[in-house]
C-alpha cells in the first residue's frame, strides 16, 4: 500500500535528556538514503532504535506497511535490517565463508558442509562483484574488503535494509570507488540503504534522498537532487540558536618564540608531511573529517605511534619522542579520544585515576607514595574542576561521562604540562560539563601554555581556537585564523574540500 | 545511582571474603577437631611453617596476577633452585655463593618469562607452562633425579629448621617477605603501576607507564621469590630434590585468588594472599587430623581451587554491573 519499505513515525527517545523529539524517517525500496547531522543530533540513536539496540520511548515503526516491534538485533535481522558497523564485526580468524554462514552453518549428517557453504558464499560474492575467495581468512583482508564481506554477509541473510555508518572513513580512494559500485549494484537488486556520513561530497554523489537531523528533530528531508552542499550545511547548522558556545576573543604574544614547532612530520604513508607551529598561550584547532589524520598526529606527538620522519622542536630545541614517557617528560599531555579505553582504568577509583601519571613523582623519601599529598591533590582537583562525586575513593565508572572526562583532564593538569592535546574531549559529555571543559582549556592557555584541540564539533572549535588547521586525507589543506572565519559554514566548506 | 550502592557492597564483600571464610573455617575446625589437637600451639605453628613457601611465593604471585598475568613456573623454579643451592654448598660450602646463584637463577627464569610474554607476545599461561617443564626437567636431569644432601648446618638453621626465641625461622621469613610485599604493593608507585597495567593496559600506556617493564619486573619478582622458597625447601629438608614444589604453582594461584586478587588483573591484596595460603594450609592440616587419605585430601584441595576461582569470577561480575 505504501512504497516505503520502512517507516518510522514520531520516534522519541530520552537518556535523562531528550535525544529524539518525534522523528519521522522513511525509506523507499532500493534507495540510498543519507542521514546527516552534527554530533549529538541523534543519528546513531535513531539507527540504534531501528536496529533494535535501543528501545524507543514513543512512536511507531512499520515495515512494508505493517506495524512491527523491534526489540532486539535479532528482531531487526528477522525483518531484514542489518547494520554495518564502523568497527567491523567479522571474526578475524575465520574464513570469509565461515563468517557469512556464522550462526547459520549448513550441516550434512551433523558435520559442517564446508564445500556447500564455500560454493554458496562464492555465488553471493560473485553476484555482488566482490573479488575474494570464500576460503580466505578475514584477518588477511584489507579494511575495505572486510567491509564488503560484511555487506555480503548481510545480503546473504536476505537483508532488505542496510545501515552503513561512516563506511568510507578508513577506506582508500580506490576502495571507496569499489564500495560505491557495490552500493549501486545493491540498489538495482532492490536493497535500501541508510548512509550515514559527514562527507557531503559522497552523499551528493551516491544518495537519492537525504534526511538532516538537528538536536533531535528533522531539520529537513528531501531528494538529494534538490540539494547542494550549501543547503545541506545550512540545514545542519540551523539558525544558530543551537550554538551554545561563544567565541571569546583572546590574545597571546604572536611574536613570541614558538612553543612547539613541528616540521615535515611523517606518521604513515598518508600522513606524511605535517608542519605547524604553536605559540605560548595559543589554542590551535584541528578540523577534519574522520580519518583525516587528526588523532594520528596527536598520538605521534605523544609517542604512541612511531614517528617516521620530520622533527619536533620545543622552544627551539629538538626533542626525541620515542615513547610516551619521553613525550610526558618533554611536557606533552594527551586527553585521548576514547576515554574508557585509553583515558581511565574503569575499575579503579577517582583518586587512583587522577594520580596515575604523577604517582612516581609523589613520593616521600623517594620510595613510598605520599598518600596525604595525593589525597590533597585529588581533593583539590575535585573542587577546582567541579567534579561531581561522593568522594575521591569512588569508583570512576560510577561517575557520569562528563565527570569522568574531568578526571582525565585533572590527571593531566596535575602533571603541569607545557602542551595539552585534546582529542574529542567533549564526546559523550553533557552540555554543562562541555562548557566547563572549554573554560578549563582557555584558562590553561591563558597561563602561557599551548593547546592542540581536535574536535568534530565545529561550534566548539570556533568557540575556543585562535587558529584552525584544516586536514583532509592526511594533508594540511588550510590554516585559518579565527578572526578570518566569519561563519561555521566556511569551516564546514573547508573540511569538505570545496571552497 | 542505585547501582552505586550495590557495587559498593560487592567490593567490600570480595575484599573481606577471605577473612570471613578464614574465621568461619577456623571456628568450625576448632570445634570439630579441637580434641584431636587442632588448637594445639604446636599444630598452629606447624600450619604456618608448612605454608611458608606457598605464602612467600604468593606475595609475588599477587603482583603477577594484579598485572593480569599468571606464573606457572614457581614450583619448578623452587625445585631447581634447591638443586643448585645444594650442589653449590656441597662443592664450595659457601652460603653467599649458593644464595646468589639460587636467587640469580630465579631472576633469570622470571626475566625469560617476562620477555616471552611482552616481547614475543606469548600468552603468560603458555609461556610459563613451557618454562615450567623446561625447569622441572632440568632439575631432574642435573643429578639424574637423585637427591643432594646438605651438610652445612648453619645454612639449614637459617633457612629451614632453626628458630629465634622459639619462633621457627620459616615463619620469620614469611613475615619479612610480607612486610616487604605489602609495602611495595600498597605504598610504592610500582604497586600502582602494576594495578593500572592489569586494570587497563592501554590506559596505563597512555598515562606514560611502561607496561612492558612492569610485567617483566613482576615476573622477575615471582622468579626470585620462588627461588627463595626453594632455598627454604632445601634448608628445611636439608637436601635438594627435584620434586620440591610439585603443584605449588596451583596452590599459589589459589591462595592469591582466595586473597581477593582477580584473575583478570587490576585488583589485589598481598595480605589477603597470606590468609588464602594459611587457609589452605589449615584445611590441609585439618584433613590430615580428620584421618582423610591422601587421595581424599587431593580431591578436597581441587574443590577449594574451583570454589576460589568461582568466587573470584562472581565477585567480578557483580563489580562490572
Amino acid at each position: 500500500m505504501s512504497d516505503y519499505v520502512l517507516e518510522m513515525k514520531g520516534i522519541e527517545k530520552s537518556f535523562a535528556v531528550p535525544v529524539l523529539k518525534g522523528v519521522d524517517f522513511s525509506i523507499k525500496k532500493g534507495e540510498v538514503h543519507a542521514l546527516v547531522g552534527g554530533n549529538g543530533a541523534g543519528k546513531s540513536t535513531l539507527m540504534k532504535i531501528m536496529t533494535g539496540v535501543y528501545s524507543k520511548d514513543a512512536g511507531e515503526i512499520s515495515i512494508g506497511g505493517k506495524a512491527v516491534e523491534i526489540n532486539s538485533i535479532h528482531d531487526a535481522n528477522r525483518y531484514g535490517i542489518a547494520m554495518i558497523f564502523q568497527e567491523l564485526s567479522l571474526i578475524q580468524t575465520m574464513t570469509v565463508a565461515e563468517n557469512i554462514f556464522l550462526g547459520e552453518e549448513v550441516t550434512k549428517n551433523g558435520i559442517r558442509d564446508t564445500s556447500y557453504m564455500n560454493k554458496k558464499s562464492k555465488e553471493v560474492l560473485e553476484s555482488l562483484g566482490i573479488e575474494v575467495e570464500p576460503e580466505t581468512v578475514v584477518s588477511t583482508l584489507s579494511v575495505g574488503m572486510s567491509q564488503m564481506v560484511e555487506i555480503a554477509k548481510a545480503v546473504a541473510k536476505d537483508a532488505k535494509i542496510l545501515v552503513l555508518d561512516e563506511p568510507t572513513a578508513s577506506l582508500s580512494d580506490s576502495e571507496t570507488e569499489h564500495l560505491f559500485h557495490l552500493i549501486s549494484d545493491l540498489k538495482e537488486k532492490g536493497v535500501s540503504m541508510v548512509y550515514i556520513s559527514h562527507r557531503m561530497n559522497e552523499i551528493l554523489k551516491i544518495a537519492d534522498s537525504i534526511t538532516i537531523l538537528r538536536d533531535g528533530v528533522i531539520a529537513h528531508s528531501d531528494m538529494v537532487k534538490n540539494m547542494d552542499l550549501d543547503s545541506i550545511i545550512m540545514h545542519m547548522l540551523g539558525s544558530g540558536e543551537g550554538k551554545k558556545f561563544d567565541w571569546v576573543e583572546r590574545s597571546y604574544d604572536e611574536t613570541a618564540q614558538d612553543l612547539l614547532t613541528v616540521e615535515h612530520l611523517k606518521v604513515n604513508d598518508t600522513i606524511s608531511d605535517i608542519s605547524f607551529s604553536l605559540k605560548p598561550g595559543e589554542i590551535l584547532g584541528f578540523a577534519g573529517l574522520m580519518g583525516s589524520g587528526r588523532t594520528e598526529i596527536l598520538e605521534t606527538l605523544f609517542g604512541r605511534r612511531r614517528m617516521q620522519g620530520g622533527t619536533v622542536k620545543l622552544r627551539g630545541s629538538q626533542v626525541a619522542l620515542k615513547n610516551t614517557q619521553d613525550a610526558i617528560r618533554a611536557g606533552f599531555a594527551l586527553i585521548p579520544e576514547d576515554r574508557r579505553k585509553q583515558g581511565l582504568v574503569l575499575i579503579h577509583t577517582v583518586k587512583e585515576n587522577a594520580i596515575l601519571p604523577k604517582v612516581s613523582r609523589l613520593c616521600k623519601r623517594k620510595v613510598f607514595v605520599d598518600e596525604k599529598r595525593a589525597n590533597a591533590m585529588v581533593e583539590d582537583n575535585v573542587k577546582q574542576l567541579n567534579i561531581v562525586t561522593d568522594g575521591i575513593h569512588k569508583r570512576i565508572n560510577l561517575l557520569s561521562g562528563g565527570n569522568q572526562q574531568k578526571v582525565v583532564v585533572a590527571k593531566w593538569l596535575n602533571m603541569n604540562p607545557e602542551i595539552i592535546m585534546l582529542d574529542e574531549p567533549t564526546a559523550g559529555v553533557d552540555i554543562g560539563a562541555k562548557a566547563e571543559i572549554i573554560d578549563l582549556i582557555r584558562n590553561f592557555a591563558d597561563e602561557g601554555k599551548g593547546v592542540l584541540f581536535v574536535s568534530s564539533e565545529l561550534t566548539e572549535l570556533m568557540a575556543v581556537c585562535d587558529r584552525i588547521i584544516v586536514l583532509f586525507d592526511g594533508k594540511i589543506t588550510g590554516s585559518l585564523s579565527r578572526r578570518e572565519i566569519r561563519a561555521e559554514e566556511e569551516l564546514q566548506h573547508a573540511i569538505q574540500q570545496e571552497c | 545511582m542505585q547501582s552505586s550502592k550495590s557495587a559498593k557492597k560487592s567490593i567490600q564483600w570480595d575484599k573481606y571474603m577471605v577473612y570471613i571464610i578464614f574465621v568461619v573455617v577456623f571456628i568450625v575446625f576448632a570445634i570439630a577437631l579441637g580434641n584431636k589437637g587442632f588448637l594445639n600451639k604446636n599444630n598452629i605453628i606447624n600450619i604456618l611453617r608448612q605454608t611458608a613457601m606457598i605464602s612467600i611465593m604468593a606475595v609475588a604471585g599477587t603482583f603477577v596476577m594484579a598485572a593480569g598475568q599468571i606464573d606457572l613456573t614457581v614450583g619448578a623454579t623452587a625445585a631447581m633452585t634447591a638443586m643448585f643451592v645444594s650442589l653449590i654448598l656441597q662443592s664450595t660450602n659457601s652460603i653467599i655463593l649458593a644464595l646468589a646463584a639460587g636467587i640469580g637463577f630465579g631472576c633469570i627464569v622470571g626475566a625469560v618469562n617476562g620477555i616471552l610474554v611482552t616481547k614475543f607476545g606469548l600468552p603468560a599461561f603458555l609461556a610459563t607452562m613451557g618454562m615450567m617443564q623446561i625447569v622441572r626437567g632440568s632439575a631432574m636431569w642435573i643429578t639424574d633425579t637423585s637427591a643432594v644432601p646438605i651438610g652445612n648446618e648453619t645454612f639449614c638453621k637459617i633457612f629451614g629448621i632453626g628458630d629465634v626465641a622459639g619462633i621457627p625461622v620459616l615463619i620469620l621469613w614469611t613475615i619479612v617477605f610480607y612486610i616487604a610485599g605489602v609495602l611495595i604493593f600498597n605504598k610504592t608507585p610500582f604497586g600502582r603501576h602494576t594495578l593500572a597495567t592489569g586494570g587497563n593496559e592501554t590506559s596505563a600506556q597512555y598515562s606514560g607507564i611502561n607496561t612492558v617493564k612492569v610485567k617483566i619486573i613482576a615476573f622477575v619478582m615471582s622468579g626470585a621469590f620462588a627461588a627463595f622458597a626453594g632455598i627454604l625447601y632445601a634448608g628445611r629438608l636439608q637436601a635438594g630434590r627435584y620434586s620440591y614444589g610439585d603443584g605449588d604453582e596451583m596452590s599459589v594461584i589459589a591462595a592469591v585468588v582466595l586473597g581477593g586478587t582477580s584473575m583478570s588483573g587490576g585488583t589485589g591484596s598481598v595480605i589477603g594472599a597470606l590468609f588464602g595460603s594459611v587457609l589452605m594450609g589449615m584445611i590441609n592440616n585439618a584433613l590430615i587430623l580428620a584421618n582423610l587419605s591422601s587421595a581424599q585430601q587431593t580431591v578436597v584441595k581441587g574443590v577449594i581451587i574451583v570454589l576460589a576461582v568461582a568466587m573470584s569470577n562472581l565477585a567480578q561480575k557483580k563489580n562490572r554491573r
